[in-house]
């Protein structure tokens, strides 16, 4: 048969941006579905339990949004989010499924705290970025112990990545109560403050949202720039085949191994963030589960980075109104958790019939 | 006495009529021929047959009784069996283990009594087997026996084979022709799937022609000739090189070899692009599977490798295009030693590669053809500038490789899966000649072709030769072979078995060292005789 298959849908004379964009717009629409369908059933067990499901989204839609301090709020917490989802998706994409974000994290802010805390005689300037720079080498440092055992010796890299979680939280644990713990802290398990001169600084006054929101933005920039870019298609490659990158002359270990460093760096600069913008010191609690949930907004935002961001703002929106709706509506935060729970089954499933649809 | 009637049989597939309205009639004691290029049909029909697709339309008669096949269970129940291109076997079991799989029945099995029976219906069919052999030690052509024999135990009456000789070595073919006119003469109605013409004339009674899912033909063997089966099949005026083909086919080869095809640029002083020396290469289970081999190409010549599917081609292959290690020996390239080469620095020597998977090898089926035509060149200039990329620049470049190349595709943003396979290999060849080469590697370069696809490829080839292109092409489709190739190179187990130049090599002595009597053994018989 001389006659191809092929559709005739998308053959415009236009010349096609590197990214996917009709493919980030059937996300945005089943994404979309996939929040309502999870209200609904949020708002059927809230009925069940006898509450004012209107009543309880309206305090988390408030909590959220409702006021200049709730929404600046919800930026914060959007910004490790940001982070990690932009980092995951560079290792996705290269179908390296590094799930040691929260690992990374944890190593990002060590390093930049210890920095903080031990170097001592430099400008405030050069000294925050060189804080800001050993966070990104200790992300970069524990993603590449996967990604090195995972292009040489294809050691299964989400069984290399989860066991590097455990390591890095119970390495903070040893550090914020041995090495590292402050001296005056009541033996609370924390580091010293940083110096005040190396605290990001807000972007509003009398809210907590600071630069780090800023460094997210850039790295989602850095994202578009990345899959334009020789490098970025190269990732690509060894991701969609490692046969075929082979068999076009590409480096295929050598192209894993960028991908996880960066995508290790990316993840070390949201616990950097984490420590300079918000808590000014070393705390156990440092991750609260964003690397963990990073990963979530990356396959929700289709490793679009533009996805990736509206899934981003949308996660954290969810986690800022839930704790108000807990407190103002009398409604428990694990209201919250079911309904990205419900949101997480169907991307997931969704993501399952896409795949189907293109093999 | 009639066993089928397929009456009007349509079924469609999204985008495809795979049958439109085809009627069928099978005889008892007759061997029956469907004939067809690749996509016409043949298949669609006969697994309707077994029972693994049903019709949108139509109706099946079984001796007289319309039927509905829902499976392949109901077909063997209604006496219907058969042979898939690929075989359905266990290997490590053994012959008799094999047969009575699946078999049912209840409580312990009777081994001993199963492989008497079948032993003694492999004898009323003159089908050479062991019962207790292992399925991995026999050869494709036993364990093809095996297939038939396992359909004839469960008693088929109908025995449908699905291109049964495309694995075998001619004289395999030949033990099973004789096979396959005894079953007849025993009253079966085979089935002969083929799209080869001349094993079609010498095994059939009866043979049907299929063209874009239509009977176009059907005739008794003896009333036709390759070349109005050639006509049927193709269905258009054919190109030269078309004809070339069909004329081979037809065994008019003085044709093919006096210049239709075009002299061969090669002459003695033409540099040697292509060379190696004693190599030896492993497979991918790390055994021997290329044992030192050495050859050359020069500049304007191809080099045909022959050999049956497995004797260390794709090693061969591998090793040359630098994406599989070396054991020992050397490899060089435009003169240059390629033996410590990455893939990469054998593209950069303007060398290209042909793949014999496409699929696996060649293309990234979701990403679009703009993306595919340039997974070698993305980094270099005009594509990409200060490390991004010049998406205007793959666009153009892609929509024009697809207008020169005649891909058939609504554009340079469809994902290269969305392609019929021949438009696909055309998109492989486009990327690959695109870039001028010195030399090529072909591996099988017109694996699952239509005719029509197939001859663009060697037009191509043809072309390139005649450009002063070093080309090594590794086929186990004689015909190809016999038509392209100035030298054949005939490959067995892993070693030379000797090269014939192009009008020394007839298809009986490609058959002879395929299957693994070397050349120089074949000059010694004809001199004692």
């Amino acid at each position: 048969m001389s006659t191809t298959t092929a559709d005739t849908a998308g053959t415009g004379t236009a010349e096609r941006a590197p990214l996917p964009w009709r493919t980030l717009w059937d996300n945005v629409v089943q994404a979309a579905l996939s929040l309502v369908l999870a209200l609904v059933v949020g708002g059927a067990l809230l009925l069940v339990s006898g509450r004012d499901p209107i009543a309880a989204y309206r305090s988390l839609y408030y909590g959220a949004f409702g006021t200049t301090d709730r929404f600046t709020e919800t930026l914060v917490k959007a910004t490790p989010l940001l982070l990690v989802a932009v980092s995951v998706s560079i290792c996705f994409r290269a179908q390296v499924w590094n799930i040691g974000a929260e690992g990374q994290m944890i190593l990002g802010a060590i390093f930049s705290t210890w920095v903080a805390l031990h170097v001592k005689g430099l400008p405030p300037l050069l000294h925050l970025v060189l804080a800001f720079l050993a966070g990104a080498l200790g992300g970069l440092l524990w993603s590449l112990i996967a990604g090195v055992l995972k292009a040489y010796l294809q050691a299964n890299e989400v069984i290399t990545t989860s066991m590097l979680n455990y390591i890095a939280v119970y390495l903070l644990a040893y550090l914020v109560r041995g090495p590292m713990m402050d001296p005056q802290g009541f033996n609370f398990p924390q580091s010293p403050l940083i110096p005040e001169e190396l605290e990001l600084p807000r972007l509003i006054a009398r809210t907590r949202l600071n630069v780090a929101f800023l460094v997210a933005l850039a790295a989602v920039l850095l994202a578009l720039v990345f899959w334009r870019s020789t490098w970025g298609r190269r990732t690509e490659i060894v991701g969609a085949s490692r046969r075929v990158a082979a068999h076009v002359g590409l480096n295929v270990p050598r192209t894993i191994l960028l991908a996880t460093a960066l995508s290790g760096a990316l993840t070390g600069i949201a616990g950097w963030g984490e420590i300079f913008g918000l808590h000014f010191r070393l705390i156990e609690e440092i991750t609260r589960g964003f690397g963990t949930l990073g990963i979530v907004v990356a396959l929700l935002g289709g490793l679009n980075p533009i996805g990736m961001t509206i899934a981003a703002f949308f996660f954290a929106a969810l986690v800022v109104g839930g704790n108000a709706m807990e407190r103002n509506a009398n409604v428990p935060f694990a209201l919250v958790d079911v309904i990205q729970g419900c949101v997480i089954l169907l991307v997931l499933s969704r993501a399952y019939l896409f795949k189907r649809s293109s093999s | 006495m009639i066993t089928v009637e397929m009456r009007g049989i349509t079924k469609r597939f999204p985008g495809v009529l795979a049958n439109d309205h085809v009627d069928l009639d099978l005889y008892a004691g007759e061997v029956h021929g469907l004939l067809g290029e690749n996509g016409a049909g043949k298949t669609t029909l006969m697994n309707i047959l077994f029972g693994l697709y049903q019709p949108d339309e139509g109706e099946i008669r079984v001796r007289g009784e319309p039927v509905t096949i829902h499976s392949p269970a109901d077909a063997i129940a209604l006496g219907i069996g058969m042979v898939h291109q690929h075989f359905k076997l266990v290997p490590p079991f053994t012959v008799t283990e094999n047969i009575i799989l699946g078999l049912g029945g209840w409580g312990f099995i009777d081994l001993a009594a199963a492989q008497r029976e079948i032993a003694a219906v492999a004898a009323q069919y003159g089908l050479d087997v062991d019962p207790t052999a292992r399925v991995q030690t026999l050869s494709v052509g036993v364990q093809q026996r095996v297939e038939i024999l396992s359909s004839l135990y469960r008693g088929a009456e109908v025995l449908i084979l699905d291109e049964p000789t495309a694995v075998l070595t001619p004289q395999e073919a030949e033990s099973l022709a004789i096979t396959l006119r005894r079953m007849a003469e025993m009253d079966k109605t085979i089935v002969f799937i083929s799209h080869k013409l001349e094993e079609v004339l010498r095994v059939t009674d009866r043979v049907t022609v299929l063209r874009a899912g239509r009977v176009v033909y059907t005739s008794m063997t003896r009333d036709t000739d390759k070349a109005t089966l050639a006509r049927e099949m193709i269905g258009h005026e054919l190109t030269s090189l078309e004809r070339a083909k069909v004329l081979a086919l037809a065994g008019d080869e003085d044709a093919v070899l006096s210049g239709t095809t075009g002299a061969s640029a090669a002459t003695n002083n033409a540099p040697n692009l292509i060379e190696v020396r004693d190599l030896h290469v492993r497979d991918d289970r790390d055994l021997p599977a290329v044992r030192g081999i050495s050859f050359q190409v020069h500049g304007g010549e191809i080099l045909g490798i022959a050999g049956v599917d497995g004797n260390g081609q794709r090693e061969l292959v591998e090793a040359i295009t630098r994406v599989r290690p070396i054991q020992s020996g050397q490899v060089f390239i435009a003169g240059e030693d390629a033996t410590h080469w990455k893939a990469r620095d054998f593209i950069r020597h303007n060398a290209a590669y042909i793949s014999d998977d496409r699929h696996r090898d060649g293309l990234i089926f979701n990403f679009d053809l703009s993306r595919n035509v340039t997974l070698k060149v993305f980094d270099q200039q005009p594509f990409a500038r200060a490390g991004l990329l010049n998406f205007p620049a793959i666009v153009r470049f892609a929509r024009d490789l697809i207008a020169r190349f005649d891909v058939r595709a609504p554009g340079p943003h469809i994902p290269a899966g969305k392609l019929s396979g021949g438009n696909q290999q055309k998109l492989v060849v486009a990327r690959e000649f695109s870039q001028n080469p010195r030399v090529i590697v072909a591996n099988k370069p017109t694996r699952g072709l239509d005719i029509g696809a197939a001859a663009y490829v060697h037009e191509k080839l043809l072309e390139e030769r005649a450009r002063g292109v070093a080309i090594l092409l590794v086929s186990s489709d004689l015909d190809e072979v016999l038509l392209l190739s100035d030298r054949v190179l005939v490959m067995f187990n892993g070693q030379s078995m000797g090269v014939l130049r192009r009008g020394e090599a007839d298809p009986q002595t490609l058959g002879l060292m395929m299957a693994g009597t070397p050349l120089t053994a074949l000059r010694v018989q004809e001199k004692v005789s």
